[in-house]
């Protein structure tokens, strides 16, 4: 049985699939009986989100315009 | 221009321009403002070493490692300082649990969304920017950019045992960086949004 300690060093691992089958079932095991690890769970899960949502980053229209001119330059000189 | 070359440049073309919105997006959170800089130094790396690229599948991966090296090569010339994070007791901290313990808007339904709301865009950005790039570029290739590890092990030409233990070491700085960082610049305080 691990601690609490033990499954939220894992947790980010337990939601990208990257534990080993014997991991994985041992932090199921866990969160079957401790709630605050499962509020540790659903709350790195949102993290997750917030993370790509927040750090997402729009391309202006004319820097698109310079780079592309620059394409267009590529290989006719 | 005779017409392999002319296909070959046509081909890197469609290929380059597709990639562009997401090629920015990488540079402007590894290197801010000069993102439109690196872009360019990447296309121009990119054509060069393009007849080297053999499976068309594999091209955001590769045009992304070269613009993730000449973002790194522009981070050493710049010569910034390094970081100073403190990465002390860091294995032990949880977010989750400092947000419950300290409990900072305490007439809140839902504590922990609460908080995580307090932060727009420029905050998270200033966030990452106070993480050492080399548990930042992992960080966001992965979780904001979507490559699998095994990519960017080969993009940052680690093993990936290193590159999955920089993550871990990556998320928690992350976690520890929000804390702090909401502490310093007051998005503690009730109502402050």
């Amino acid at each position: 049985m691990i601690s609490c300690a033990e499954a939220v060093e894992q947790l980010w691992e337990y939601l990208d699939g990257a534990l080993t089958e014997q991991d994985r079932a041992a932090i199921e095991e866990h969160l079957s009986f401790c709630r605050r690890c499962c509020g540790e769970v659903e709350f790195a899960d949102e993290l997750r989100a917030f993370l790509a949502r927040e750090a997402s980053e729009e391309i202006p229209d004319e820097v698109r315009a310079r780079l592309i001119t620059t394409l267009d330059e590529l290989g006719t000189e | 221009m005779p017409e392999p070359k002319r296909l070959a440049r046509e081909r890197f073309r469609v290929l380059a321009e597709e990639q562009l919105p997401r090629l920015y997006a990488i540079a402007r959170r590894l290197v801010g403002d000069e993102a439109e800089d690196a872009v360019q130094d990447t296309l121009l790396k990119a054509y060069r070493g393009f007849d080297h690229l053999e499976h068309s599948a594999a091209a955001p991966a590769w045009i992304t490692s070269i613009l993730v090296n000449v973002c790194r090569d522009r981070g050493r010339a710049r010569a910034r300082a390094p970081q100073q994070v403190s990465i002390d007791a860091m294995e032990e901290f949880s977010l989750f649990r400092k947000i419950a313990d300290e409990d900072p808007f305490p007439y809140s339904d839902s504590l922990h969304l609460d908080f995580l709301e307090q932060f727009g865009s420029e905050d998270v950005r200033a966030v990452l920017a106070r993480l050492p790039d080399l548990y930042r570029i992992p960080l966001l290739l992965v979780y904001v950019d979507g490559f699998a590890t095994k990519e960017v092990a080969r993009m940052l030409e680690a093993p990936l045992g290193t590159v999955l233990a920089r993550l871990h070491r990556g998320r928690k700085l992350f976690e520890k960086q929000l804390w702090e960082y909401a502490e310093e610049v007051g998005l503690l305080r009730e109502g402050v949004r």
